[in-house]
């Protein structure tokens, strides 16, 4: 980590859209910015090898995903520092990133951060989601971005939400063959979505949306009403067994089963930074507190783009440039009547790119059945801790996750709770009867992804040992 | 309700085990907890149940501690995690080879055998994994570890179980007397009478002291752990070091827990602590160092537990020394886990005999009267 300045204006981490967004708005405008990520190439999940995807036919991953090399040739350009591969492991209150890249770990300081960490899947238990061959839509639809990859045999969607369809769709294009989508967004969404779609309607998103459902639909066999789902294999996923309605049990082959339920904030380093959070009912998830130009409850630290509230590619781009010019104004670089005029585009568009999205979240909030499991389903992948567990526990007398976590291990292992979190909160909130509001979220630690113990130990020494030596 | 004999402040586990002591006797407690049973130190502490190395002071406690850990199930119906496989500290010079021989001897001379030391032949037979130039080690063989949480966690259980009471997310706002009792009101607004009141508050409880008018220069302090992701099981022991700050163990499931003591910052008000790397990097090199093995680990978790330090390094046990019907038992200065068990007996003898059969003046805390007020 040869090219790094010592000390930044601004670290911003993640490369998606927020993030890149914000780093090139920051740079371009004079503050030395670096911005740290830990893929290998720019884009984030969204935009994964934006640069180097081996997909090169543009009407297979999409225009929209296309987009994204529209935030690269700036960002390039801007003047910002950028170290890919890097893994940050912890920001500080005092804001110091500690970070580790090609087997090296180090403390970099910096003025102001922005976190930019995205969005991740929602944890979507149901029995035999441990199975090889039983992954997250978003998993695969990063090997078709990263490397041409589609599963191969009988293949299986399962879920609910725009993502689902989306990579349906470009599985189609990408010639691959699905053998059925079982919809599992429960019918009386539509109820409470009703309201809001004519907010909906007037979004960008309508045309393009109704125009990939159709296409989806008319070449795959989707199931509707799906209200129990699981997979059975011997030593991997070989079908899928589900129910609709109050029908009877039906069973199909499949290889692969590709599982979605909506994104939800990727909280963990905002957490472990110590940000106040929230919890959602609409997103029914944890959202950081962070006030219009993203800033958290931590001072230094603001939030942009999904990490602060899922709101799409689009809004993350425009909430990313929002959050640099706040970086940019409380660093003393621009005036407040000039971070606000200047924002005034910004956040007219992210509006636009807003404009919907209440739609969205109201029909495609998962279903009570696959938020909180039964009884024999694992919920704590690395500890392998099931929802019966959780709820004994509760019954004991455990009342919340950071007690559960000591009490059963369940979200100690190297996930830090990004696979169980969600899940665990909402199955004592419903064996407890209250809102996952009272029942909290997991404390995380830094080291927020795992680091080798040479990594630390090549840390700089602390600076009273140095001062010790220095004065023998 | 009816109203508690005893109010005790703080739900760790020296709070629940004067709960459950008492309850034993069919003394009726109610515990305190500001936050959650178990939610600081007692919690979130490496769970080491160690005789090995302790202040003389504190040695006749330790060891009438460590035979109710070996029968802890009979205790409070739950193993908690127990398992004895020894504490060594490890030598890697002549010198502090000969500290540890010296140490031994103190020990011999105050009538305590548990302590002894090894050989580089029986160290390597103890701990395979030991680096080559370590050349012995001060042991002591009925020495453990247990899972701190789920041990306060039976503490307050078994306690619950036989009558006491417990009410979390009650901060003690103010101690008043009212008549023969202490009226000790919550923030949320509750009141609570009792004749008898035990301050088992932790990093708090210098301010409760301070209330009854005998301040404690009580530090509150952050010592850090991390945790490794699981590798194949190669280390029974709890090893620590003669020369360096370490505590070191591989628990059942094969992580394996690095901690001793180096500091992180506590904010007590915010219930919060903040890692110091640089620190937890200088524990991450010992570990090199001494372990081999380890070198290609994997680090997923640090933390820090927020607890209290005596200058002295030892607690403050035994009656207020201002006021009738108070107890202390506070300030465990990071070593505490190991003497809850027999600590709430020592508390709960105070409470309904007058008198503990187990040396305690040391941990007087008239000893502070000077300190404090000079402070």
């Amino acid at each position: 980590m040869t090219d790094l300045k010592p000390r930044y204006d601004l670290a911003v981490i993640g490369a998606g859209p927020a993030g890149l967004a914000a780093a090139t708005l920051a740079a371009t405008r004079g503050l030395s910015t670096v911005l740290l990520d830990e893929q290998a190439a720019p884009g984030g999940q969204i935009y994964r090898a934006i640069t180097r995807s081996p997909v090169r036919n543009p009407n297979v991953l999409g225009t929209d995903y296309w987009h994204g090399a529209d935030l690269v040739g700036p960002f390039r350009d801007s003047g910002a520092d950028y170290l890919p591969g890097a893994a940050v492991w912890s920001v500080s209150r005092t804001l110091d990133i500690g970070l580790s890249r090609d087997g090296a770990a180090r403390i970099l300081p910096a003025r102001h951060v922005i976190l930019a960490t995205g969005a991740l899947e929602r944890p979507f238990p149901v029995p035999g989601w441990t199975l090889p061959g039983v992954m997250g839509a978003g998993a695969a639809q990063i090997l078709l971005k990263t490397s041409g990859l589609v599963a191969s045999g009988n293949v299986v969607m399962a879920g609910s939400g725009p993502l689902l369809w989306l990579l349906a769709w470009q599985y189609l294009r990408a010639g691959a063959r699905i053998d059925a989508i079982l919809d599992t967004t429960p019918r009386e969404n539509w109820r409470q979505a009703m309201p809001l779609l004519p907010a909906f309607a007037r979004s960008g998103y309508v045309g393009k949306g109704l125009k990939l459902l159709l296409e989806v639909r008319r070449k795959v066999k989707v199931i509707g009403n799906v209200s129990a789902l699981r997979a059975e294999g011997d030593g991997r996923v070989q079908s899928v067994v589900y129910r609709q309605g109050n029908g009877a049990e039906q069973r199909l082959p499949a290889d692969t089963l590709l599982l979605h339920h909506g994104v939800i904030p990727n909280i963990n380093l905002a957490n472990a930074t110590g940000c106040a959070q929230s919890w959602d009912e609409a997103q029914r998830c944890w959202v950081p507190d962070v006030d219009g130009w993203g800033a958290t409850s931590v001072e230094g630290v603001a939030i942009a783009g999904d990490g602060a509230g899922i709101g799409g590619a689009l809004a993350a781009e425009h909430r990313g440039r929002l959050t640099a010019l706040d970086a940019l104004h409380r660093l003393g670089a621009i005036d407040r009547a000039t971070r606000d005029r200047d924002a005034a585009p910004h956040r007219e568009a992210l509006d636009r790119a807003l404009r919907g999205r209440d739609f969205l979240d109201a029909l495609y909030r998962p279903g009570k059945d696959f938020r909180v499991p039964a009884d024999d389903t694992i919920v704590c992948r690395c500890e392998e801790v099931t929802a019966g567990q959780v709820r004994d526990a509760v019954k004991l007398g455990v009342s919340g996750p950071n007690q559960t976590k000591s009490f059963l291990r369940c979200g100690m292992g190297p996930c830090q709770g990004r696979l169980c979190g969600p899940t665990v909160v909402e199955v004592i909130a419903d064996a407890r009867g209250v809102s996952p509001a009272e029942v909290g979220y997991y404390r995380l630690r830094p080291p927020v992804k795992p680091i080798t113990l040479a990594e630390l130990a090549s840390l700089p020494k602390a600076e009273d040992e140095v001062a010790a030596v220095m004065h023998h | 309700m009816s109203e508690p004999d005893v109010i005790i402040v703080g739900g760790g586990l020296h709070g629940c085990s004067t709960a459950l002591h008492l309850a034993l006797r069919g003394v009726r407690a109610l515990v305190l907890e500001k936050d959650h049973i178990g939610r600081h130190a007692s919690g979130v502490n490496a769970g080491g149940v160690r005789q090995l190395g302790r202040h003389a002071a504190e040695v006749p406690l330790s060891v009438a501690s460590m035979a109710l850990w070996h029968g802890i199930r009979d205790l409070v119906d739950d193993d908690c995690g127990f398992e004895s496989h020894g504490q060594l500290k490890v030598a890697e010079t002549e010198a502090e080879l000969d500290s540890c021989r010296e140490r031994a001897a103190q020990l011999t001379a105050l009538g305590f055998t548990h302590e002894e030391v090894v050989d580089q032949a029986e160290l390597r037979r103890l701990v395979p994994a030991i680096a080559e130039h370590c050349l012995g080690a001060l042991v002591s063989r009925r020495d453990g570890a247990a899972i701190p949480y789920r041990t306060t966690f039976a503490f307050k259980r078994k306690a619950e179980s036989l009558g006491a009471r417990f009410h979390e997310g009650a901060a003690v706002a103010r101690v008043a007397r009212s008549g023969r009792n202490w009226r000790v009101e919550t923030a949320d607004g509750a009141a609570h009478e009792a004749p008898v009141l035990v301050n088992c508050a932790g990093a708090w409880a210098d301010r409760l002291a301070a209330q009854l008018g005998e301040p404690v220069p009580l530090e509150v302090i952050a010592p850090m752990l991390m945790i490794t992701a699981r590798v194949p099981p190669f280390l029974k022991p709890v090893v620590g070091a003669t020369g360096r700050t370490l505590s070191f163990k591989q628990f059942p499931n094969g992580t394996v827990l690095i901690g001793g003591g180096l500091l992180g910052r506590a904010h007590r008000d915010e219930n919060r602590t903040d890692l110091d790397f640089a620190k937890v990097s200088t524990n991450a090199r010992t570990v090199w160092d001494l372990f081999p093995i380890m070198r290609s680990a994997t680090i997923v978790r640090s933390w820090a537990g927020i607890e209290a330090r005596m200058p002295d390094d030892i607690p403050v046990i035994g009656p207020s020394g201002t006021e009738e019907g108070v107890f202390h038992a506070f300030g465990f200065s990071a070593h505490g886990f190991q003497l809850g068990p027999i600590v709430g007996r020592i508390t709960a003898d105070l409470i309904t005999r007058g008198a503990s059969d187990l040396p305690i003046d040391a941990f007087r805390i008239q000893r502070f009267r000077h300190t404090a007020a000079a402070a």
